[in-house]
């Protein structure tokens, strides 16, 4: 059980806001997909928004999250603003790796974005890599990674939880368990589809917690950043979740499974989960109707807010200028860049 | 000038460069408190402790991946392979990762890291423990590799490389290692990258040489000398970045130009350097290019057949004097 608190009211609000954020912005990049703007991949993150929203509710600027191909929520959950993420997908000058790195390289290390990746595997090695680093710099900061099932069997798994455990590095390596790679299940690719109880093979702290629960998240997540932080180690942290749009936009969502499978984790949305469970807390109250009627409005607020900036992100995007060409080999090295 | 060996000249690079600096750290296998296979960590174990001098398990992968990690958070990581053979298992992130987040991050990270380890043909070391490799680096947008040849070059270039930015991966000749040279004393000496040596001046032929063979140059130098031809044996020192200017500074005097690498031929630094002289100066040549590079062939393990594998003094002299007869 979570040693944490219970999250207060704003906290729960905050939490609803943040997957919404996520929420919407993918919805509008498929569109923006569909629409022909977005050139290359997108994998949207639509149902795993607790996940990311749930563990980055507990870091700072200065922690490191280090992400994956699907990591568009990793990076909004973060701190990246929705406008540098879009305009990155589109390509623009504006977006937050310059237009050098579209939906699988987004960078912004202001925020600790240190990147989505197009590779499965090495943003396990990175964040033990931000957990030696604050460890030798004597930092409380902490390194994450957010992972799918399909790294699991990676060797880059096996290697960085051998690092971080055997040097007791500050680190948090969350396993996204959405149980398909593309379209392979995870217990087609391997004999344990379990996660967290691999952690006993490394001698490092796991548990296993609903990822589509932003509540359990949240909690698990806070007893392991605590611990990190405090410099008693690493965690293992799984979230049994599910994707319930296609692999990437473009691509099936079915044939490999089955719209019923889809449909029943769509009935565990993490999103409206999170306003039952703020509904129930106002009925716990005493005055349950008027605080009703207050819930109501501030979810049509944060709705409303979340969509006025998505809008303002994509308007933002569209408006922005395309990198110049004579920039092209700026940044491939460290040195100062022609005007820049 | 005191002399010290190449090995010791690194050691004390490394040991002048963590003192100054303690977000440095080592990591590979026998670095700690052994001080490396090739005695590369000598004695720092001692001063520095674990989190400086980390021995690690036998995962070049990871450990290369976790210092990219650490790279982009505020430290400064050497990876010290052994052998460059090791490091094989650690491509993916040494290219994938390493050489491209500079760019893929449009600058907003950088990359400070050094990748080490020996490479090089003979000592009966066969194919696991003797490869150059130094060429799949340089077609890598994103890397430096640096390829020292004294004891003097081997402690500034290392110096470079651990002050630099940008990943470097610093090249060990094993058959250097034990060379002894005249080094600078101090902090201060600094070998910048981007800067050829010239090992001989003459008129006759330049002659690019690579790592080990520029000894071997020197010696096919020293034989010609009296018979009437003069080479201008030219080290590189680092190949990415590469000094064209003083290649083509040197083949405008000679017109013509030898390449003597011992790794392996196609799509080598020898190709790249022949075909970037034929761009840019194929009105002064006199005489087709010419390269001599080790065989194409795994590294084998016997006397004889090593030795076949290996550009030897004869082969050099040889193509010299091919060179001026056409």
């Amino acid at each position: 059980m979570s040693k944490a608190k219970p999250p207060s009211k704003q906290t729960l609000l905050a939490l609803y806001q943040g997957m919404l954020r996520i929420r919407r912005t993918e919805e509008q990049l498929a569109l923006s997909f569909q629409a022909g703007l977005i050139p290359g991949a997108c994998h949207t993150y639509v149902g795993e928004e607790a996940i990311a929203t749930g563990v980055c509710a507990h870091l700072r600027d200065d922690d490191a999250v280090f992400s994956t191909h699907r990591g568009h929520g990793h990076a909004i959950a973060k701190g990246v603003p929705v406008r540098e993420v879009i305009a990155e997908l589109f390509g623009r000058a504006t977006g937050c790796s310059r237009g050098r790195g579209g939906s699988m390289h987004l960078f912004k290390p202001e925020v600790g974005m240190m990147g989505t990746s197009g590779i499965v595997g090495p943003c396990i090695l990175q964040a033990a890599g931000a957990g030696y680093s604050f460890k030798l710099l004597k930092s409380d900061r902490v390194g994450v990674a957010f992972f799918g099932d399909g790294a699991v069997s990676n060797g880059a798994f096996h290697e960085g939880l051998t690092m971080a455990a055997r040097w007791q590095l500050p680190c948090l390596f969350v396993c996204e368990n959405n149980q398909f790679a593309t379209e392979i299940p995870f217990d087609v690719a391997t004999g344990n589809p379990e996660v967290a109880n691999r952690g006993v093979a490394y001698n490092i702290a796991a548990v296993a917690v609903d990822g589509n629960d932003v509540l359990a998240v949240h909690a698990a997540a806070a007893d392991a950043v605590s611990r990190a932080r405090a410099g008693e180690g690493p965690t293992l942290l799984e979230c049994k979740t599910y994707r319930t749009r296609a692999h990437a936009e473009g691509m099936r969502a079915t044939g490999y499974r089955t719209q019923e499978a889809i449909d029943s984790w769509k009935a565990k949305d993490p999103i409206t989960r999170l306003a039952q469970h703020l509904a129930e807390l106002g009925d716990s109250a005493t005055t349950p109707g008027e605080l009703d009627g207050e819930l109501d409005g501030e979810l049509n607020g944060i709705e409303e807010e979340v969509r006025n900036q998505v809008r303002e992100a994509l308007e933002f995007a569209e408006s922005s200028p395309w990198p110049d060409p004579a920039t092209l080999m700026d940044h491939v090295f460290s040195e100062e860049v022609a005007g820049a | 000038m005191r002399e010290l060996t190449y090995a010791e000249a690194t050691l004390e690079a490394l040991s002048e460069e963590m003192a100054i600096d303690p977000t440095i750290f080592v990591v590979g296998e026998g670095i700690g408190a052994r001080g490396g296979n090739f005695n590369t960590t000598t004695g720092l174990h001692a001063l520095y402790g674990d989190m400086r001098l980390r021995d690690t398990g036998i995962y070049e992968r990871g450990f290369t991946g976790m210092c990219a990690g650490a790279a982009m958070t505020g430290s400064r990581p050497l990876v010290d392979y052994m052998f460059l053979d090791f490091g094989l298992d650690a491509m993916g992130e040494i290219l994938n990762q390493i050489a491209k987040i500079q760019y893929m991050s449009g600058g907003r990270l950088k990359m400070p890291i050094v990748l080490r380890g020996c490479i090089g043909l003979g000592g009966a070391n066969a194919t696991h423990h003797s490869g150059n490799y130094f060429s799949y680096f340089v077609n890598h947008p994103g890397l430096h590799v640096a390829l020292p040849t004294t004891p003097a070059d081997a402690k500034g270039l290392l110096k470079s490389a651990i002050r630099s930015d940008d990943p470097v991966l610093f090249l060990e000749h094993k058959s250097l290692l034990k060379t002894v040279g005249p080094v600078p004393e101090g902090e201060e000496h600094i070998v910048p990258f981007g800067k050829a040596a010239l090992r001989t001046q003459g008129d006759d032929v330049t002659v690019v040489a690579l790592t080990a063979m520029v000894q071997k140059c020197v010696d096919v130098s020293d034989t010609l000398v009296p018979k009437g031809v003069s080479i201008e044996v030219i080290d590189p020192r680092t190949v990415a970045p590469l000094d064209m200017e003083t290649i083509l500074t040197s083949v405008h005097k000679t017109g013509r130009l030898l390449i003597v690498d011992e790794s392996f031929g196609p799509c080598g630094m020898g190709a790249e350097i022949a075909a970037r002289v034929t761009e840019e100066a194929f009105p002064v040549l006199k005489a087709a290019i010419k390269r001599v590079n080790g065989a194409h062939v795994p590294m084998p393990y016997s006397a004889p057949l090593e030795a076949a594998a290996i550009p030897q003094v004869d082969q050099i002299e040889t193509a010299v004097r091919n060179l001026l007869s056409e």
